[in-house]
């Protein structure tokens, strides 16, 4: 039974509109890997019906601690952040199918933009001890945050930003480009919104790196049960709708169709 | 709490409770047997099925409104023979009603998959007439009484186990429907499918659905179905399987009342995946405090 109710440890913003929360839980501590995700019940509102898929940022295994980092879009992410140290949430998780590490890797680039840096985050954390180029995107200076502990785990990391007021000044995927035509990866593994996937996506037709990317979607259930999560997985002439929940969130980029139907939001 | 009788007959079927989960709502249901025990459920209807493997609609399929949800999976399925062959051999080792929900484009398509599942362990078959998610068949079917009639007349004939029809809400008369269903021989009728909505994104002027229109559940629709199901209970004389945004114990008694005799919870199971077993939890102490010992003091018992 993975549904469970955790105490608010913290709860604060970190950048513009961003927050991280910092619950305590022994499952989700000691079981989930780097693009799961926990499933949250928004409290006080009876009539926000939907729990709120929310990617794990990292975790502390010692203390049973878990951050998950999140942007205020809407109502029931206005109520999250309104929580306080001390309180409960109704949780689901960890669920979906995160990332993962091919044998014989030793070198990744990670990819962040936006609130897709939150999950690419516990990516280094976890595989610390391979060599990690980060690339991290954000709108500006003041919508950036966590670049200090990137900087822990990282041989280099990049930024950029829409307005330049932090790093290039331009999409991330223009710096990745850049690095990739100086030095290769084993892999790549990146989240962010759907242009800077489709961007990815375009970049990678010209070099032969293998490229893990974690989507979203509008979700119901979170375990597989509803179908409302899909993505198109597979080849233009041979593909079907997958669940994001189960499935994913995390696909092959090869094998992730984006027709424009996908939302960009967190 | 073990002396409490929860058991129905639908249509010569044995119901444990009187709760079944949804169809669309569950899957299979095997994707819920790591959260709950499945023996618990009344029954289940299984996701809506097609003749053929279907793809659905594109995303977004869903988007939460006031107090409801709007969908519009558009019966993504595998199949009916993927589902006979590959999914019932494990469903039926739970202790648990199965109902097979079944979507055509035309009659013949009806009639192909109700023959073919009359050589199926199934328990009972679910004729949806309702699906307001697909361009053909479905809701169209639905919402006229002489189609209602001839398709359940001519799926009766090919049906080994007990037909239910499901109902569309999106009509005028619900009674006509109903009534139509059951001279075409349904053994019992379910109500409500969803009610057809949709929502605008401002920012972008676009449907936030991938196919602009999707049908509303939840709690928001529970007053309408209530309703329904009352108007219909009054006029037809074979069980009512009732629906509409349940999400507690007090919402099944209600639908008790109103004269259904098994209900169905559809939006709760994608709200918690043990939704169900607190409803029927919910349920029981419902009756111990006040001393009804058997769910048949609560069906039709509405007083007006």
């Amino acid at each position: 039974m993975y549904r469970h109710s955790v105490e608010i440890i913290e709860n604060k913003k970190i950048a513009s509109n961003i927050y991280k929360m910092t619950i305590i839980s022994n499952h989700v501590a000691q079981t989930a890997n780097p693009g799961q995700f926990i499933h949250i019940k928004i409290p006080y509102d009876e009539s926000l019906l939907l729990r709120r898929p929310i990617s794990i940022n990292g975790v502390n295994r010692d203390q049973n601690l878990v951050d998950i980092v999140y942007q205020v879009v809407g109502k029931g992410t206005k109520i999250l952040s309104h929580l306080v140290t001390g309180e409960k949430l109704d949780i689901l998780g960890p669920l979906g199918r995160g990332f993962w590490i091919p044998k014989g890797t030793k070198k990744i680039y990670i990819v962040g933009g936006g609130c897709g840096v939150a999950p690419i985050r516990f990516i280094g954390e976890r595989w610390n001890h391979l060599d990690i180029i980060s690339f991290l995107g954000f709108r500006g200076q003041s919508w950036a945050y966590q670049i200090d502990e990137f900087e822990k785990f990282s041989r280099k990391v990049f930024l950029s930003s829409d307005d330049g007021s932090i790093g290039f000044k331009g999409p991330i995927i223009s710096l990745l480009d850049k690095q990739l035509s100086i030095d290769k990866p084993d892999l790549i593994m990146a989240c962010g919104p759907i242009p800077m996937i489709k961007a990815l996506q375009k970049t990678l037709i010209k070099y032969d790196i293998p490229c893990q990317i974690s989507l979203e979607e509008r979700m119901g259930c979170g375990i597989g049960g509803c179908l409302v999560c899909t993505c198109a997985i597979g080849s233009k002439n041979n593909w079907n709708y997958k669940k994001v929940c189960t499935h994913g969130p995390v696909f092959w980029s090869e094998e992730v169709i984006l027709d424009g139907e996908f939302e960009t939001k967190c | 709490m073990e002396n409490l009788k929860l058991n129905v007959n639908v249509a010569g079927v044995h119901f444990k409770n009187p709760l079944i989960a949804a169809s669309g709502t569950f899957g299979f249901g095997l994707e819920y047997k790591d959260y709950i025990d499945l023996n618990q459920l009344g029954g289940i209807s299984v996701t809506g099925l097609t003749l053929e493997p279907r793809k659905g609609n594109p995303p977004p399929r869903i988007v939460e409104t006031p107090s409801g949800i709007l969908n519009s999976v558009g019966l993504q399925n595998p199949g009916v023979e993927y589902f006979i062959e590959s999914v019932l051999p494990e469903l039926k080792q739970y202790n648990t009603i199965i109902i097979a929900n079944i979507n055509g484009n035309s009659l013949d398509e009806y009639c192909h998959m109700a023959s073919r599942l009359q050589q199926a362990d199934i328990h009972m078959l679910e004729l949806n007439l309702s699906c307001p998610n697909v361009k053909q068949g479905g809701v169209s079917f639905g919402t006229d009484p002489k189609m209602v009639y001839s398709i359940t007349k001519a799926v009766k004939k090919h049906s080994y186990q007990p037909l239910v029809v499901k109902l569309t809400p999106n009509v005028t008369d619900i009674t006509e429907i109903a009534l139509a269903a059951q001279q075409g021989g349904a053994d019992a009728i379910s109500l409500v499918n969803t009610f057809l909505g949709m929502a605008i994104d401002v920012k972008t002027r676009r449907p936030v659905l991938g196919n602009i229109t999707g049908g509303l559940s939840g709690p928001a629709i529970k007053p309408i179905a209530l309703r329904m199901v009352w108007q219909v209970s009054k006029v037809v004389d074979i069980p009512i399987i009732g629906m509409g945004g349940i999400m507690t114990g007090q919402d099944v008694v209600e639908f008790l009342l109103a004269g259904a005799t098994a209900v169905s919870v559809g939006t709760a199971n994608l709200v918690s995946p043990n939704s169900m077993i607190e409803i029927l939890n919910e349920l029981k102490n419902y009756m111990l405090n006040n001393k009804i010992f058997d769910i048949h003091e609560l069906i039709g018992g509405l007083i007006v």
